[in-house]
């Protein structure tokens, strides 16, 4: 679905990150972790064609970065949105579905077209579980209730690839178990592949096919059991690493390197209207 | 002291009344451009609104006073200044906007905007003060005028207004998209900082329209007071917009007859009845929201799609 092959990023003039080599397979459920700032959010930007490659080359779903877009299903990093935004769930959802295309906003359309919409709309919600608030300003849902409009949101057009980007960021524990198990759920059920980016690995690791460790000169891929490792991350980072197991099965990494300031600020909390 | 300013006072026979109204070839025309300019602010504005760009749409207010005020003291219509300024200043807005972040929203602009601001205040002071024998002319220019507006206007202000509005019917919905999910629209394919241009041109247009009837400082009677009523009552988009109309050519009808028959400025009634709607929608969001969903779906199946 989605193959790196000795990729690289520059922003600003800098090398974010280079010789990034990956797959992804067919239905794979994948995450995409590293320490803050590494550019795990730009590496699937240049999967979807957001941000150029400056060396390497990529193909997604056959095809060139940013030809397959229809395809693709993408849940940017993201803020929750304004409490004062007084458009309903159901109406961020319905824009998924054809938002792009010229017209009036949310039309009520012509007779089949516009009940086709409405029931796949419907039906999307339902399967994420949001149709009990999908009708309330957007702005008034809780952060785990959004998130769940917005991975309807992107569902809604049936993609082959779903791209969530740190989807479980900003929210609370029993939220992050109740999203990451309705992944999963997508993805096994609707035979949905899923790029994940995520900083913390232990709330999707029971469900993982594969990882992909993101680090300055490149990244290592493979299972979790595989590439979470003391050897693995201190060959990838150069500094020593020791990944600890705690006795409930959680991953401790300790001494992943610092992020450079200058790519945190999203973590600073500034709202983004 | 009221009601003997025009030709027979108001009677409690509406018939009476609207027929005395309309008798007046001024008034129709008042009528006319103030529906007009009601459509297209109230439509505009709601996108405005949404996009939380008021600020943006005070400035080119602001801006189009010189304009005004300057075509004046040359010779030509204060109508071709109101447009000519307002689109400039909202390609420059624009052009200040796309030099900063890719995130939307004025925070990091807003000095530079307030500067451009005052300064375009200031500019009109001194266009005006040049015009020697226009000091009437001023309180217009600044809070709106019904009176002496031409069948050629009339007909310039709905040409404007319909190709606005054609423009936004087709940018409406991708507009809507980037609006309240940029991300999500620009991964899409929406061309969101173009449309983001766009927009603004839009919102120039129409606040020099709206500036025509409730002149350059009470512009937000028609293009936010409506907007904003019309998304705390019903958080539906096309609801929304067609609600906003409603408000807004409500106020300008209510506040065009009573001027007629009151010494008072139309600005002021026209401002004040929109007040009025809006302070409404917040006790009616209060009284819905403290009565659960029942009421608030009644309304909305009342307000319809």
């Amino acid at each position: 679905m989605i193959t790196f092959d000795r990729a690289a990023v520059q922003l600003g003039g800098r090398v974010l990150w280079s010789d990034v080599t990956l797959s992804v397979g067919s239905g794979e459920f994948v995450a995409v972790l590293g320490p803050n700032g590494v550019g795990k959010s730009t590496l699937v930007r240049a999967a979807l064609g957001l941000v150029p490659l400056s060396a390497g080359s990529a193909l997604v779903l056959g095809h060139p970065p940013g030809r397959s877009g229809r395809d693709i299903g993408y849940l940017p990093q993201r803020r929750s949105f304004e409490t004062g935004l007084r458009v309903r769930g159901v109406d961020i959802v319905r824009l998924g579905l054809d938002g792009e295309r010229f017209g009036i906003p949310l039309p009520r359309g012509r007779g089949g077209s516009r009940r086709t919409a409405a029931a796949r709309v419907a039906e999307v919600l339902e399967l994420v579980g949001a149709t009990d608030y999908a009708e309330r300003p957007v702005g008034q849902v809780s952060g785990g209730e959004q998130q769940r409009l917005l991975i309807a949101q992107a569902l809604v057009r049936r993609p082959d690839l779903l791209i969530l980007d740190e989807p479980l960021d900003s929210l609370d524990l029993p939220n992050q178990a109740a999203v990451a198990a309705l992944i999963e759920q997508i993805c096994t059920e609707q035979g949905v592949t899923v790029v994940i980016v995520a900083h913390d690995v232990n709330p999707i690791l029971s469900y993982l096919d594969r990882v992909v460790y993101l680090g300055r000169g490149g990244a290592v891929s493979g299972p979790a059991e595989d590439v979470i490792t003391s050897e693995t991350l201190s060959r990838l980072y150069q500094v020593p690493i020791e990944v600890l197991r705690a006795s409930d099965g959680r991953l401790v990494v300790v001494g992943q390197p610092e992020a450079p300031a200058h790519h945190s600020d999203r973590h600073t909390g500034r709202p983004r209207p | 002291m009221s009601a003997t300013t025009a030709a027979g006072g108001w009677s409690w026979n509406v018939v009476t009344d609207v027929h005395q109204l309309f008798a007046y070839p001024f008034m129709v025309n008042a009528f006319l451009a103030g529906t007009i300019v009601a459509v297209a602010a109230a439509v505009v504005g709601w996108f405005m609104v949404l996009r939380r760009q008021t600020f943006a749409g005070h400035t080119l207010a602001l801006i189009g006073f010189p304009g005004a005020a300057g075509a004046t003291l040359v010779g030509i219509s204060a109508a071709a200044g109101y447009f000519g300024f307002a689109i400039l200043g909202a390609l420059v807005v624009a052009a200040t906007r796309a030099s900063g972040t890719a995130y939307r929203g004025f925070s990091e602009e807003s000095a530079v905007v307030g500067t451009v601001q005052a300064f375009a205040l200031a500019a009109g002071f001194l266009f005006v003060a040049l015009y020697k024998g226009f000091l009437n002319g001023v309180n217009s220019l600044l809070f709106g005028t019904f009176l002496g507006i031409t069948v050629g206007q009339v007909w310039a202000l709905l040409l404007v207004a319909v190709v606005a509005l054609i423009v936004l019917g087709l940018i409406g919905r991708p507009l809507l998209f980037a609006s309240v999910d940029p991300d999500v629209a620009a991964a899409r394919g929406v061309q969101v900082r173009l449309l983001g241009v766009l927009f603004l041109v839009l919102l120039g247009v129409a606040v020099a329209e709206a500036s025509q009837i409730t002149g350059s400082l009470l512009v937000f009677a028609l293009l936010v007071m409506p907007a904003a009523a019309a998304q705390r009552f019903t958080p539906r988009p096309v609801a929304g917009l067609v609600l906003s109309v409603v408000i807004a050519v409500t106020v300008t009808w209510l506040g065009l007859v009573v001027a007629y028959y009151s010494p008072y400025p139309m600005g002021f009634y026209i401002t004040t009845f929109a007040f009025a709607v809006y302070l409404a929608s917040f006790v009616v969001r209060y009284l819905v929201d403290r009565h659960g969903s029942a009421p608030a779906r009644a309304l909305h199946a009342r307000v319809g799609t």
